[in-house]
């Protein structure tokens, strides 16, 4: 047994979060924030032909360097310790994975190495207005045959949306209910029919698109009617990635409280020698530790392929969400007055916290997952 | 990051699967992992199950082969505990000895210390208890007031000692008393080692919430000890006494998760008989205990592997007991949820004496581990000042 990274892992990490430190500042994240499309094309092209990023964890077949989930989720907790705006989870851990697990021979080789060298900004469009994250939660329905399908309906909530290349959707056959009958397909982001409008998003570092389809003509991914496994199983690896994502932020806050709480000065003491607030960091600590366990655990289990994954995927994913958001809301009381406003970044942090407990289900619901997965 | 087997661990573990299956039936296997820290459940059963243990050198794996151990490393201990586990064998009775003075002895002790008291512990002939707490010191510790001064080659002992586990069983105590009477605080304490059966000791059993009476009162009046007894210098016991610490803080509860599962498991059960488990408020706090208990594991496995690569377990352990404790007290308020109102009832009636179920035991029992082995408060002060690095309150 041995629960640690190795030097490589712990090299990449040093790379990645010089990278990082050097790319997305909050200056750098402030400015995105604003912006419509939400991130830099050149730094997204850095991240690909430098470091590698997005092609890290892919299959060396299809142009990737064949790295595991442990060191995506290295990558995707600096990312997260940043807020690093840019399509890397809804390209590399959503939609990626889900042509990896869906997607014959050839549709991989015709899609991944795309995705591997930054070329192809891609999203899945998973949700609907109900914003169900199960196979129930999927209406939409594919009409057609064979090669030639045609899409009708509205997917919302979809991350990255309204810049994605390639659009990864998930619609079900006509009569069908449940797991039964889930497809994936594949659109083109300009595809005719398609109409893609930006939400403005309360968590201004991850963007969110509504996209409605028209009659919009779309190419099977995999065998049509039998895509809930391969659906379920790339949600379970990206619960994975986003619990270590958000083990990267809660660090983060945690970081700012201890620093703050050292050096405001009230009642001539340092606020962090009142166990009011001591108190406070320790059980942020306590929390925030314990997210990593289960993270950098997930994440093995997602290397591995192990049995275990969906259970430790909802478990991690429970976890970490309550652990970030309560870290983030801490941080804010933590800092008093000067936390409540817009120049500070604890606010950035609270949402984004937020967001990310929303994003494939909070953790009351997959605390519901994970009781019938250990069969309660 | 790799959380198999090595093939050495993997035959460690076979060799100790195959001994339990040997080793583990007839009444042994039927107490069926019972008994624990507040409930002496089969309690001549255990002492005689602890004893074939010991003779094979299940107890004290951990030591130097020259005191009888097998000197087996962390891992293989751990190892050990799990399967134990698993198999669900007799809750262990020699923790105090064992798992507390036995590697602090083997930290700070002589040879000649050593040789006289391992291999006690391991063939159960004596049984311990820590003399720690007083009246006026708790978290407090450093206030100890019972003193001990030399007389010819011998310490006499005065002062009183209380909350003490267990000490209606032991026959030894280790304990902190004063030898520097000028002392204050920390300073001029030493850590001694005192036999329980002597007049000047006297054991009073203090009854706990529970019903039962696993802790006591002792009074030392003239209580006597040997001049070589001491652990550690004289006048410096404290260190000797925070290292003791550290292990019922740190690797003593490395695997304690194992017995945590197995209580998680037991409720399901009961929560699936009495249908409470289509409660989603029931569902969705079992499934927080699940969530719970294996993150418990998996910060056990980041601690474990850290403490192979550095040796040492520092501060951080307190995350570990501040962790564990809250998790089995929010159990115990769970499983009262799960019970609903049977769980109000007294199975044994009015002739048991206040006999609780463990179930309801375990619920009352917990009020005790956030106070124990450092309460939560101090363990969020010693994450703060000495993990964080925040500035100390004003003392
Ligand atoms: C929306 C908003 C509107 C406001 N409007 C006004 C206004 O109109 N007029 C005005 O005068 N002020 C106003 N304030 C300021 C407000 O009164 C202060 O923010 C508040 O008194 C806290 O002071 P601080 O921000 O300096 O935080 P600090 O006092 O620095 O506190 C930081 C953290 O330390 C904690 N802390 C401080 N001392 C102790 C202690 N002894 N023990 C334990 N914990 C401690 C605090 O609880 C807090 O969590 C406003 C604040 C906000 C957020
Ligand atoms: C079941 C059980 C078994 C025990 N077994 C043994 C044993 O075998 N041997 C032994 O020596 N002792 C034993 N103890 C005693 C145990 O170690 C003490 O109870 C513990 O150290 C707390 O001390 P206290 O009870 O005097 O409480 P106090 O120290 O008086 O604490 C009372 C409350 O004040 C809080 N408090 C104290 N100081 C601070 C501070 N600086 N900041 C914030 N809050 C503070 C505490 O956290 C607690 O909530 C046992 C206790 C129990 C309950």
């Amino acid at each position: 047994m041995d629960f640690a990274f190795d030097e490589d892992q712990e090299a990449l990490r040093d790379t990645v979060r010089k990278f990082l430190e050097a790319r997305s500042p909050e200056s750098e994240v402030r400015r995105l924030m604003d912006t419509v499309e939400g991130y830099d094309p050149a730094v997204w092209a850095q991240m690909a032909n430098e470091l590698g990023l997005q092609s890290l964890a892919l299959p060396e077949a299809y142009g990737g360097q064949g790295y595991t989930f442990v060191e995506l989720g290295i990558v995707l907790e600096e990312m997260g310790r940043v807020l690093l705006c840019a399509p890397f989870f809804s390209t590399v851990v959503l939609a990626a994975n889900a042509i990896l697990h869906a997607g014959t021979d050839e549709e991989k080789a015709a899609l991944l190495p795309g995705i591997a060298s930054g070329e192809t900004i891609a999203a899945l469009a998973f949700t609907e207005p109900s914003g169900r994250w199960d196979a129930d939660g999927i209406t939409m329905v594919a009409s057609g045959s064979g090669d030639s399908f045609t899409l009708d309906g509205t997917k919302t909530f979809v991350i990255d949306g309204h810049i994605a290349d390639l659009l990864v959707v998930a619609a079900r056959t006509q009569g069908t209910g449940g797991a039964e009958g889930v497809s994936l397909f594949t659109v083109q982001g300009d595809a005719e029919g398609l109409t893609r409008t930006p939400l403005a998003t309360m968590d201004q570092t991850r963007k969110q698109a509504r996209v409605d389809f028209a009659g919009v003509a779309a190419k099977p991914l995999g065998t049509v009617g039998n895509g809930w496994d391969a659906l379920s199983k790339t949600l379970d690896q990206a619960a994975v990635g986003l619990s270590n994502e958000m083990v990267g932020g809660a660090q983060k806050v945690l970081d700012m409280s201890v620093e703050y709480a050292k050096v405001r000065v009230q009642f001539g003491r340092p606020i962090g020698s009142f166990q009011a607030i001591k108190h406070k960091c320790a059980d942020m600590l306590l929390e925030v530790e314990s997210a990593k366990s289960a993270a950098y655990y997930s994440a093995w289990a997602a290397a591995e392929d192990s049995d275990e994954l969906p259970v430790v995927a909802s478990l991690a994913k429970a976890y970490c969400s309550d652990a970030y958001f309560h870290a983030a809301a801490e941080n804010i009381q933590i800092h008093g007055g000067i936390g409540f406003t817009w120049e500070h970044p604890a606010h950035l942090y609270f949402k984004r916290a937020k967001s990310s407990e929303v994003l494939l289900g909070d953790a009351t619901y997959h605390r519901e997952l994970l009781a019938q997965r250990i069969g309660l | 990051m790799d959380f198999r087997d090595t093939p050495a661990e993997a035959e460690f573990r076979a060799e100790i699967r195959a001994w339990l299956d040997e080793h583990l039936v007839g009444k042994f296997a039927a107490l069926g992992g019972r008994g624990g820290p507040a409930d002496e459940t089969g309690w001549e059963t255990r002492v005689e199950w602890e004893r074939i243990l010991g003779k094979d050198r299940w107890i004290g794996l951990g030591w130097p082969e020259e005191y009888g151990g097998r000197a087996a490393d962390l891992s293989q201990q751990v190892i050990f505990d799990e399967e134990y586990a698993k198999a669900g064998a007799p809750a262990r009775i020699s923790f105090f000895g064992e798992g507390l003075f036995a590697p602090t002895l083997i930290a700070f002790g002589t040879p000649e210390q050593k040789q006289r008291f391992l291999p006690k512990i391991q063939s159960v002939d004596e049984l311990w208890c820590q003399g720690y707490s007083e009246p006026n010191a708790g978290s407090d510790l450093a206030n100890v007031q019972t003193r001990a001064v030399l007389d010819g080659d011998e310490w006499v002992v005065n002062g009183q000692k209380v909350w003490t586990t267990l000490a209606h069983r032991a026959q030894w105590c280790f304990l902190i008393a004063r030898t520097d009477p000028e002392s204050k605080g920390s300073k001029g304490l030493s850590y001694l080692l005192v036999p329980m059966d002597q007049p000047g000791v006297e054991v009073r059993p203090l009854r706990q919430m529970t019903g039962s009476a696993e802790f006591n009162e002792v009074f030392f009046d003239d209580a006597r000890t040997a001049k070589s007894l001491v652990v550690g210098e004289v006048n410096d016991g404290w260190k000797v006494a925070m290292a003791t610490l550290g292990f019922e803080r740190g690797t003593a509860f490395l695997s304690q998760q194992l017995g945590f599962q197995r209580e998680l498991a037991d409720l399901i059960e009961v929560a699936r008989a009495n249908g409470s488990i289509d409660e989603p408020r029931i569902r969705q706090e079992l499934a927080d205990s699940y969530v719970g208990v294996m993150i418990m594991k998996y910060n056990g496995m980041r601690m474990l592997t850290n403490l192979v690569k550095r040796g040492v377990i520092g501060p951080e352990s307190s995350i570990g007991k501040l962790y564990w404790s809250n998790w089995h007290r929010t159990l115990g308020e769970r499983a009262m949820h799960v019970l609903g109102p049977e769980g109000q009832i007294i199975d044994a009636g009015f002739d048991g004496d206040y006999e609780l179920n463990e179930i309801q035991r375990s619920f009352m029992f917990s009020r005790s581990e956030t106070i124990y082995a450092g309460a939560s408060e101090i363990q969020r002060n010693i994450i703060g000042e000495r993990v964080l690095g925040l500035p100390r309150e004003p003392r």
